[in-house]
C-alpha cells in the first residue's frame, strides 16, 4: 500500500508538472498586458520596464518557465500584480472557503441521490421512481445561478430565514458558518444530486439483474440484506468515481455560486484573477485545483480496492 | 447430520402449474400445466431444450419468477400450500427447506464477499446461528463438499477460486441450513467435462449422506441416466413423457424423447455426423393448439396432432406419456 501511494504522488508530480507548463503556455495566448493593467492611469514607459523587468516579463519564455518552475518547488509561487502579496498564501487562504462548500454541497448530494437513487431502482416503475426521475431532470436542466438566484429570493428575501450571501470561517463561528453555506451549498449540491441519483439508479438496476442477487433471494434472505449487502455494496463501485469527479470539480471552484453568493473561495479568486490579468495568481489557483484532482482521485483508488477485493494496489 | 428416509410424501409436489410471462409482445406462456414432485432422496431431472420451461417452472415454484410472471396452480413444499402464501413466508421457506444450485458458479457468487460469508448468510438467517458458530459451520461445510485447507479458504474471495470450486461453494452454500430439498439448475453446464462429473459425482454423494431430494435440471441425458429416479422431459412449456428413469431410457415412447435420446452422441460410433431434430420449437407467444412438437415430429401423425392436444396418459403404471403415437419399441412408428 505505501509503495502504491509513492509511485502514485510521483506519477502525480508528472501530471502536474505537464498542468504547469500547459498553462503558463495558455496564459500566453491571452491578449492584454498585465503590466499596462497594473499601472493603470500611472503608466510612464520607465516605470513599465522596470516592472516588466521585476516580474522577468523581459525574458525569453523558456527562461520565464523554468524560472517560474524553479521557485514553484520550493513552494513559491510568485508574488501578484495586483496586490504584490505571495501567489502560496493568497491561493491557500482561500482554500478553506472552497473546501467547506465543496465538502458540504456533496454530502448534502448524497444524502438526497441514495435514498431516492435506491429506492427507484428497487421500486421501478413506482411513484417514487417517476418522482426522482422528475426531480433530476429538474435538476440538471436548471442552471444552478438560476436557483441560486430563486433560492436567495425565497429564504432570504421572503422568509429572511438564511443571510443572502457572504462567508464566515467554520473555526470561526460554526453556526454561522452553517447559515451562510447552507444556500450555496444547496444549490450546487442540488445539481450534483440530480447527477448521482441517475447514476446510482442505473447502477443499482444493472446490479440487480446479476446472477448472484438471484442467489441471495433463493437463500431466502430478507430484501433489506440483498438490497444493503449484495446490490448495494457492488453498484457502489462505479458510484464511488462519479461522487469522487463532482467533488474534484467543486473544489475547483464554482465559479457562478462563488461569485453570486460573495463567496471567497478559489472560483471567485480564479474570476477576479482573469478580470485583473493577474496571471501568478491564475496559475497558482489552477495549479491547486489540479493537484486536488489529483489527490481525490488517488483517494478513489484506495477506496476501490477497499470497497472491491479484486482490486488490488501494489 | 440426519439421515432422511425416503417417505412416501412428497418434498415438493407441484400440480397443474402454469408460468404466464408478460411481454411487450404479449403474455408468454413459459410453462402450461406441469405435474411433477420428487420424494426424500429421490432425484428428479427435469429435461428439456433452452427455453422448454424446464427452469421456469422450478423458480416460478419456490416464488424466485421474474416479477412480470403470472403464476397459478398448486405447489406443497413438504406439505404446505405455497402459492397462496404472502412472499415473506415463502421466502422463509426459500433457503431454509429449499437449496440452489444455478448454472454458472463465475456469476452467481457475489464478487465482494467472502465464500465464507456467502456460504453461511442462509444460515445466519433462518437458523439464528451467532457469528462464531456460523464461522466453523462455513469450514465444516465447505470441508464436506471437498475444499481443500477449508479452514483457510473461508475467507477468500470468489475470484480466488476455480470454476468447480466455486460450484463446489455454490452447493455448500445450498446445503447450509440441510434443506430438505436442492434444486440444481444446469449446475454443469459452465463446467469443462472432467470438472463436470466430479460434480455429479459430489452431489450424488451428498444426497446419499444427507437424504434430501434433489431436482436437477438439465439437457444432458448422460447426467439424467446416471442420477436420476425419475424423469420429466419438457417440450414447449408441457411434460412430454415422464416416468422411472430406467424405462423411459429402455422404452421411450414419445417421438421427441425417442430422438433426443437418438440424438446423444456415441463415442464407440466413431466421427460420424451427429444425429439432429429438425427445426426449432415454437415461440411461447404463440404456441400451437395441438401438439407442440407436432412440425418437427419425425412420425408427423396427422390433422388431429396439429389441432388437438394429446393428454398425458399413462404407457405403464409409472410411465406417462402426451403422444397419440407412442413409439413401440420394436421401432413400429417410426
Amino acid at each position: 500500500m505505501a509503495r502504491f501511494v509513492i509511485r502514485r504522488l510521483l506519477q502525480s508530480g508528472v501530471v502536474l508538472l505537464g498542468v504547469t507548463l500547459v498553462v503558463f503556455l495558455l496564459l500566453q495566448l491571452v491578449p492584454g498586458d498585465p503590466v499596462r493593467v497594473a499601472l493603470g492611469t500611472r503608466f510612464d514607459p520607465q516605470t513599465y520596464e522596470a516592472l516588466r523587468a521585476r516580474a522577468g516579463l523581459d525574458q525569453p519564455l523558456v527562461a520565464q518557465y523554468f524560472n517560474y518552475l524553479g521557485r514553484a518547488l520550493t513552494g513559491d509561487l510568485g508574488v501578484s500584480f495586483r496586490s504584490g502579496r505571495p501567489v502560496t498564501s493568497i491561493v491557500l487562504e482561500r482554500l478553506p472557503a472552497t473546501l467547506s462548500l465543496a465538502v458540504t454541497a456533496v454530502v448534502f448530494a448524497m444524502l438526497i441521490a441514495f435514498p431516492l437513487g435506491v429506492l427507484s431502482a428497487i421500486r421501478s416503475g413506482s411513484f417514487i421512481d417517476h418522482a426522482a426521475r422528475v426531480f433530476s431532470q429538474f435538476g440538471v436542466s436548471v442552471p444552478d445561478f438560476w436557483m441560486g438566484i430563486m433560492g436567495i429570493l425565497l429564504f432570504a428575501g421572503v422568509l429572511g430565514w438564511l443571510p443572502p450571501s457572504g462567508y464566515v470561517a467554520l473555526t470561526e463561528d460554526p453556526a454561522r458558518w452553517a447559515s451562510h453555506v447552507a444556500l450555496p451549498a444547496a444549490t450546487v449540491g442540488l445539481v450534483t444530486a440530480s447527477i448521482l441519483t441517475r447514476f446510482i439508479r442505473s447502477s443499482m438496476l444493472e446490479v440487480l439483474s446479476e446472477d448472484y442477487v438471484r442467489t441471495a433471494e433463493a437463500k431466502g434472505l430478507r430484501t433489506r440484506v440483498v438490497v444493503l449487502r449484495h446490490v448495494l455494496r457492488n453498484a457502489l463501485i462505479p458510484v464511488v468515481t462519479v461522487v469522487a469527479v463532482q467533488l474534484a470539480s467543486l473544489l475547483g471552484g464554482v465559479i457562478v455560486i462563488e461569485v453570486l453568493f460573495a463567496w471567497p473561495g478559489i472560483g471567485r479568486l480564479t474570476y477576479d484573477a482573469v478580470q485583473a490579468r493577474d496571471y501568478p495568481v491564475l496559475q497558482g489557483a489552477v495549479l491547486l485545483v489540479a493537484a486536488l484532482f489529483l489527490l481525490v482521485n488517488l483517494l478513489v483508488d484506495i477506496l476501490y480496492a477497499r470497497l472491491d477485493p479484486r482490486i488490488t494496489v501494489r | 447430520m440426519s439421515e432422511r428416509q425416503r417417505g412416501d410424501r412428497p418434498v415438493l409436489a407441484v400440480e397443474d402449474l402454469t408460468v404466464t410471462i408478460g411481454t411487450r409482445r404479449g403474455p408468454a406462456r413459459a410453462v402450461a400445466g406441469v405435474d411433477w414432485s420428487v420424494r426424500a432422496g429421490e432425484t428428479l431431472a427435469l429435461v428439456g431444450e433452452s427455453g422448454s420451461g424446464k427452469s421456469m417452472s422450478v423458480l416460478a415454484a419456490t416464488g424466485l419468477a421474474p416479477r412480470s410472471a403470472r403464476v397459478t396452480g398448486r405447489v406443497h413444499l413438504l406439505g404446505t400450500e405455497l402459492t397462496g402464501l404472502p412472499a415473506e413466508r415463502r421466502r422463509r421457506m426459500r433457503g431454509r427447506h429449499v437449496g440452489f444450485v444455478f448454472q454458472d458458479p463465475m456469476t452467481s457468487l457475489n464478487p465482494v464477499l467472502t465464500v465464507g460469508r456467502q456460504v453461511i448468510e442462509a444460515a445466519e438467517e433462518h437458523l439464528g446461528l451467532t457469528r462464531r458458530a456460523a464461522r466453523a459451520r462455513a469450514v465444516e461445510l465447505l470441508d464436506l463438499v471437498g475444499i481443500p485447507s477449508a479452514a483457510e479458504r473461508v475467507d477468500a474471495y470468489p475470484h480466488q477460486f476455480s470454476g468447480g470450486m466455486r460450484q463446489r461453494v455454490v452447493i455448500a452454500m445450498a446445503l447450509a441450513c440441510e434443506p430438505d430439498l436442492l434444486i440444481a439448475d444446469e449446475p454443469t453446464t459452465a463446467l469443462d467435462v472432467t470438472t463436470q462429473a466430479q460434480i455429479v459425482e459430489l452431489v450424488a454423494d451428498l444426497q446419499r449422506r444427507l437424504g434430501t431430494a434433489v431436482v436437477w435440471i438439465t439437457h444432458d441425458l448422460g447426467v439424467v441416466a446416471g442420477i436420476a429416479d425419475t424423469v420429466a422431459v419438457m417440450y414447449a412449456g408441457r411434460i412430454l413423457e415422464q416416468g422411472p428413469v430406467d424405462a423411459v431410457f429402455a422404452d421411450p415412447s414419445h417421438p421427441y424423447t425417442a430422438a433426443l435420446l437418438a440424438a446423444r452422441p456415441d463415442p464407440a460410433a466413431g466421427g460420424g455426423d451427429l444425429v439432429t431434430i429438425q427445426g426449432a420449437p415454437p415461440s411461447p407467444l404463440d404456441l400451437p393448439a395441438g401438439c407442440a412438437f407436432w412440425p418437427r415430429c419425425p412420425v408427423r401423425g396427422d390433422a388431429r396432432c396439429e389441432h388437438e392436444l394429446p393428454p398425458l396418459a399413462p404407457v405403464s403404471a409409472d410411465h406417462h406419456v402426451r403422444t397419440f403415437y407412442p413409439h413401440q419399441p420394436d421401432g413400429g412408428s417410426r
